[in-house]
């Protein structure tokens, strides 16, 4: 009689742990989701504001057409992206364009004074650091979901339910800290 | 981090219960003294139950309305609604509301009661002193106050002391007018209880703004410790905090609508006297570490 007892408790920790352990790795799921449509929304603010952005520019350097073409097929590749790994290589060539374009504002004084670039300007900072805050939130989420997929014992738990580990958003940067440009 | 915000939470609760008890305290001695027998209980308890209900709910708007903050919109200030978006991404937050205090000095809090319902507010001399960097330190420090919940003992904390000490200053004052003396007087039998009373119901409401005070302290100073590090950790940035700290150091902390109820809110104290650094006395009460631990702290990260 007891034995019956001791193994119905066995049997009702090991089921309390396995519902733990799922619900965890479901609210960790649903958080890698979140952090990548959070992504998704500032990559695509970014891309709106590239042909704007380009506009601009070009009232003062239209000679640079070569460059402004770059940016703006490197947007198009990345509206069209999908998945993480495709996405961060359309990210990679967006940002290389911009910061180009942005290196070539620098030698036109009247353009960098103008209200509008400036605010695009803001506004492009802004959304840069947005992209990389959501892509650190992302990342973060991604590696505990990951972690706990690949550990044990929860990793029974996913492979019953299958669960699958996430890819991280990785992107090349230059310097590291949170954003290069000074306004003020 | 989840254990703060539980902690957080069962300290909001035990705030609640205190408050309540120290006023139906209060209420209590005044019934007795004033032989009005129970109605002076349930007046307080009536009272302190509005108290706690009203801070928690309306707790924010009225520390907000304190500092005459006014919300601003991403067309007025895009710099500032960008920054805080960022940093409630990466937090993994929903946006606060963002208000601007108009106050010279730099300065800045959160309040709310949970990151669905917070409030990041800024004084104009901080958007005037800092750059971009720094801004996002600063706020890096307030998202932590938010995700942590601080913002929620913080807020209750304020509505709370701040009613206690009005309560008290009026029971005082009713007092000095002589509202209770009269009928005192007609009790001739226990002139040696109602003195005992008396002197309970006076040591009363002297402690409960000292009491209040004490709660205040215990809530605020380690929490900024915490901040800071968890703001550097959001920002992946610790050099734009620990410069933002430096420029506070040498700037002017006296603002207008500084008082002891909301002090330990800011990410700097504010001092009350124009052009000073902190009195004596409010470095006794000081509701923040100094400003040179902190950035040592920061430094070492």
């Amino acid at each position: 009689m007891t034995a019956l007892w001791i193994v119905l408790g066995i049997v009702a920790v090991l089921l309390l742990a396995g519902v733990w352990i799922y619900n965890r790795l479901v609210t960790l799921r649903t958080r890698v989701d979140n952090g990548w449509s959070q992504i998704d929304v500032q990559l695509r603010r970014r891309a709106d504001l590239i042909p704007n952005l380009v506009e601009t520019v070009k009232g003062y350097a239209a000679h640079e057409r070569e460059l402004f073409e770059r940016v703006t097929e490197a947007r198009t590749r990345s509206l069209g992206a999908t998945g993480v790994a495709d996405q961060a290589d359309a990210e990679n060539q967006v940002s290389a364009g911009l910061r180009q374009l942005m290196a070539v504002v620098e030698n036109y004084p009247d353009l960098k004074a103008n209200q509008n670039f400036l605010a695009l300007q803001e506004e492009l900072v802004g959304t840069e650091s947005k992209i990389a805050y959501a892509r650190q939130f992302y990342n973060d989420q991604v590696m505990r979901l990951n972690t706990l997929i690949q550990s044990f014992p929860s990793s029974i738990v996913a492979g019953a339910f299958g669960f699958q580990e996430r890819l991280f958003f990785e992107i090349e940067e230059e310097t590291r800290g949170p954003v290069q440009v000074e306004l003020s | 981090m989840y254990e703060q915000i539980a902690a957080n939470k069962r300290k909001t609760a035990i705030l609640f219960v205190l408050a309540i008890v120290l006023l139906v305290g209060v209420g209590y001695a005044i019934g007795l003294l004033t032989n009005s027998g129970p109605v002076g209980l349930v007046i307080a308890l009536v009272i302190a139950v509005a108290m706690s209900v009203g801070s928690y709910l309306y707790g924010d708007r009225i520390v907000l309305a304190s500092t005459r903050a006014k919300e601003v919109s991403k067309e007025e200030q895009p710099r500032l609604h960008n920054i805080v978006e960022g940093l409630a991404i990466a937090a993994g937050v929903p946006k606060p509301r963002i208000w601007i205090v108009p106050e010279s000095a730099p300065n800045a809090f959160a309040t709310g009661r949970d990151p669905e319902h917070s409030h990041v507010a800024v004084t104009q001399g901080l958007l005037e002193t800092m750059n971009r960097v720094e801004l996002e330190g600063v706020i890096g420090h307030e998202m932590a106050h938010v995700v942590d919940r601080d913002i929620l003992v913080g807020t209750v904390v304020a509505t709370l002391v701040g009613a206690a000490v009005l309560l008290a200053e009026f029971f005082m004052r009713m007092w000095w007018w002589g509202g209770f003396r009269g009928r005192r007087g007609n009790d001739s039998g226990g002139g040696a209880a109602s003195a005992l009373i008396f002197a309970v119901g006076f040591i009363l409401l002297i402690l409960a703004p000292i009491f209040g005070q004490l709660i205040r302290l215990a809530v605020s100073r380690n929490r900024e410790f915490l901040a800071d590090a968890q703001g550097a950790m959001l920002t992946r940035y610790p050099p734009g905090l620990i410069s933002a700290l430096k420029k506070l150091q040498t700037a002017p902390t006296a603002m207008r609508s500084a008082n002891n109820a909301t002090a330990h809110l800011w990410l700097n104290q504010p001092s009350r006297l124009e052009g000073e650094k902190l009195g004596p006395m409010e470095r006794l009460f000081s509701t923040h570490p100094p400003l040179p631990e902190r950035i040592r702290r920061l430094e070492e990260m």
